[in-house]
């Protein structure tokens, strides 16, 4: 079971539904105690770093999603989703993230159109089990503003080029962050979050043996 | 790189798509979440429907339309057509939208544009306009689906929204929809030029031709089309293969 964080923000429905879509079933979780009954956690979100984490924290969010991530089980952030897992976003001032994985959340420099909205392609950079089958230069749809500096070149598993290159997925060990929304970005989206699914479904059977 | 979106648009009136002329004379087009479907499994890159139906009592049919196309649909959707409140927006939002446009509303009270923009997002509000020409490169705002002047206009209308937060224009030529002989390229090239905003070319294709020119020439980010996809003239598919022909970066499927 795949539990979908509601913290008042991001489009949880179509998440939901995607996932309905390529066979896996999902829980929209309203409050942290609905974590004790799944198998990984999907993050989503749309709008400022620093709503979402006060939303977070006052929904009393930020140490159990912590500590879940943080006890192995899979953990995907989406979107802003995604950068509320690095330790620091500059959105508006600075403020503290999930800190999940190591680097800042930074503003894109200006020259192009902001948001970068639209489909773009992603150059994978490594092999990881949530891109797989999953082609060079896919298509996804992106809707942002900033963009995630991992510490850590290795965190990079794909990236995307918008005047400036930028990380567009990253992840390490057990937790994963897409810069795109996978549940818009039909047809290669739906194969990430078939990984994402698969992998799920595997931890759970794993930690159940 | 970013590529350019082919966006089917489909008028719907009493939960059925139609096409018109001009904005009368109504043809079946068939059921909108049926060709959603279809649509998005041709590759096209997002779907705008407009609610035509004048009446609010239909909204509830709308809503519907919107949950039932965001089980099936997987790529991004817009909805527009009376929607006054920020309570409309979010209900649109909640059933599955991820964007909604606003056009007469936004001519009567621009402040809503400000404030689904803060509520929501600006990547969630796009502005349509629908334009009707005046003089040589002058343009006035129409809404009630074209029936009123406003007296403003466009290029200053267009600026004003972005200043207010709108995240995209959807620009419609009242002069050329229905009409098939192209986008108006002036009008297109002018709004795209007025704002940094992404601009959706609309109103007057009858040809892949005219979708490139509106690309190129009109210098938008996007092209809308209805009839031309809706009646089988052209399939996404050919459109995009055309458009990659001639050098304009599109979304494949592979």
């Amino acid at each position: 079971m795949i539990g979908i964080v509601d913290y008042g923000r991001g489009n949880l429905r179509s998440v939901e539904k995607a996932l309905e879509k390529v066979g896996f079933e999902a829980t929209i979780m309203t409050s942290p105690e609905d974590l004790n009954g799944v198998d990984g956690v999907i993050l989503p979100g749309v709008g400022a770093f620093a709503d979402a984490m006060e939303a977070l924290n006052s929904g009393g969010w930020t140490l159990p999603l912590t500590e879940f991530a943080r006890s192995g089980s899979p953990f995907l952030g989406i979107c802003l989703g995604m950068q509320v897992l690095f330790e620091v976003g500059e959105e508006h001032g600075e403020h503290a993230g999930l800190g999940l994985l190591a680097g800042r959340v930074v503003k894109f420099p200006p020259g192009g159109k902001i948001p970068h909205m639209g489909w773009n392609t992603i150059i994978l950079e490594q092999p990881s089990q949530l891109l797989e089958g999953i082609p060079n230069e896919s298509y996804f749809y992106f809707v942002h503003s900033y963009y995630a500096l991992p510490n850590d070149k290795r965190d990079i598993l794909a990236s995307s080029d918008y005047g400036i290159v930028f990380p567009a997925v990253v992840g390490k060990d057990n937790v994963w962050g897409a810069q795109f929304h996978p549940e818009k970005s039909s047809p290669w989206g739906l194969q990430l979050l078939t990984n994402f699914g698969k992998w799920v479904n595997d931890y759970a059977a794993l930690s159940s043996h | 790189m970013l590529s350019k979106r082919i966006i089917p648009c489909l008028d719907v009136h009493d939960g059925r798509v139609v096409k018109g002329t001009n904005f009368v004379q109504l043809r079946d087009a068939g059921d909108p979440v049926e060709l959603a479907a279809l649509y998005d499994s041709e590759g096209a890159d997002e779907l705008i429907f407009l609610d035509i139906t004048a009446s609010s009592d239909n909204r509830e049919t709308m809503v519907d339309v919107v949950r039932r196309t965001a089980e099936q649909v997987f790529i991004p959707f817009t909805i527009g057509g009376g929607l006054r409140t920020i309570e409309d927006i979010r209900r649109m939002l909640r059933a599955g939208a991820d964007k909604i446009a606003l056009n007469t509303s936004a001519v009567q009270t621009p402040g809503l544009i400000q404030e689904g923009a803060h509520a929501f997002g600006s990547q969630c509000i796009v502005v349509a306009i629908d334009a009707r020409k005046t003089a040589p490169g002058k343009w006035e705002v129409y809404i009630h689906g074209g029936r009123t002047a406003t007296g403003k206009d466009v290029l200053e209308w267009a600026a004003e929204t972005e200043a207010l937060g709108a995240g995209e224009i959807l620009l419609t030529s009242m002069d050329r929809d229905g009409t098939k002989i192209g986008y108006e390229l002036e009008l297109t090239r002018a709004v795209s030029r007025a704002v940094s905003l992404p601009v959706i070319a609309s109103g007057g294709v009858g040809t892949l031709e005219h979708l490139a020119e509106g690309l190129t020439l009109g210098e938008a980010d996007a092209v809308l089309a209805a009839s031309i996809f809706h009646y089988k003239e052209f399939s996404i598919e050919e459109a995009k293969r055309y458009l990659a022909e001639r050098g304009i970066l599109v979304r494949g499927l592979a």
